[in-house]
């Protein structure tokens, strides 16, 4: 197990800085999700904190980890690789179902069908 | 301890604590079924940052990476769900 005392004293402030910037951008995000006023503004916040934020904090358990055993230790990498390769895919699952929903009630303020798809009003 | 890093274990929990409670007053307030999978969405990604920084609070003991594994697995299969559901009216067809 590693000591946090034994960390050179610019990892100390590099994980330290990390950790903030992910934790300030999952707030932000969140805040986000709560303040936006329709739906289709608020997937746009989720974003930040299943992108950059997870990056930064994984880089900074990679670093804390690698320096505080003395072995690489790049296993926190992986949630945010395994974010990066289900949150668009569970996003975009949401997105088509709450196009079709808000289409079908006639909501005002839905994105515009795509020149390509023809009518608006068959299922996606 | 570098201050910097100690300020930032005491102040980085409380931030993804927040932020868990704005998606979960999103989740609780949401006018339509999709704003809840999305507040659910965001109140997932909050958590599995919040058990990674736990983990550091740790020095390495405990299984918190496991534990953020599992559950940015199992929330990409709960909303995904929950999205075909919304859509379908059914899960499994």
């Amino acid at each position: 197990m590693s000591a946090v005392a034994d960390l050179p004293a610019w990892v100390q402030a590099l994980c330290g800085m990390l950790i903030l910037l992910g934790s300030a951008l999952a707030l932000v995000g969140a805040l986000g999700v709560l303040r936006m006023p329709s739906f289709f503004q608020r997937v746009h916040a989720t974003t930040l904190a299943s992108t950059l934020g997870a990056w930064s904090v994984a880089i900074a358990a990679a670093l804390f980890f690698s320096f505080g055993e003395k072995r690489l230790a790049l296993h926190p990498l992986l949630v945010p690789a395994l974010l990066a390769l289900t949150v668009p895919v569970s996003t975009f699952f949401l997105m088509r179902a709450a196009v079709f929903r808000h289409r079908r009630a006639g909501t005002a303020g839905v994105p515009p069908p795509l020149a390509s798809q023809g009518d608006s009003s068959s299922a996606p | 301890m570098n201050s910097v890093l100690a300020c930032a274990l005491w102040l980085g929990p409380l931030m993804l604590l927040l932020a868990m409670a704005c998606a979960l007053l999103r989740l609780l307030l949401g006018p339509l079924a999709e704003d809840r999978i999305l507040a659910l969405d965001a109140l997932y990604t909050a958590s599995v940052l919040l058990v990674l920084v736990l983990g550091l609070r740790a020095n390495g003991g405990g299984a918190y990476f496991e534990v953020a594994l599992l559950i940015a697995l199992l929330g990409f299969a709960s909303s995904s769900a929950m999205a075909k559901f919304v859509l379908r009216g059914e899960v499994v067809e």
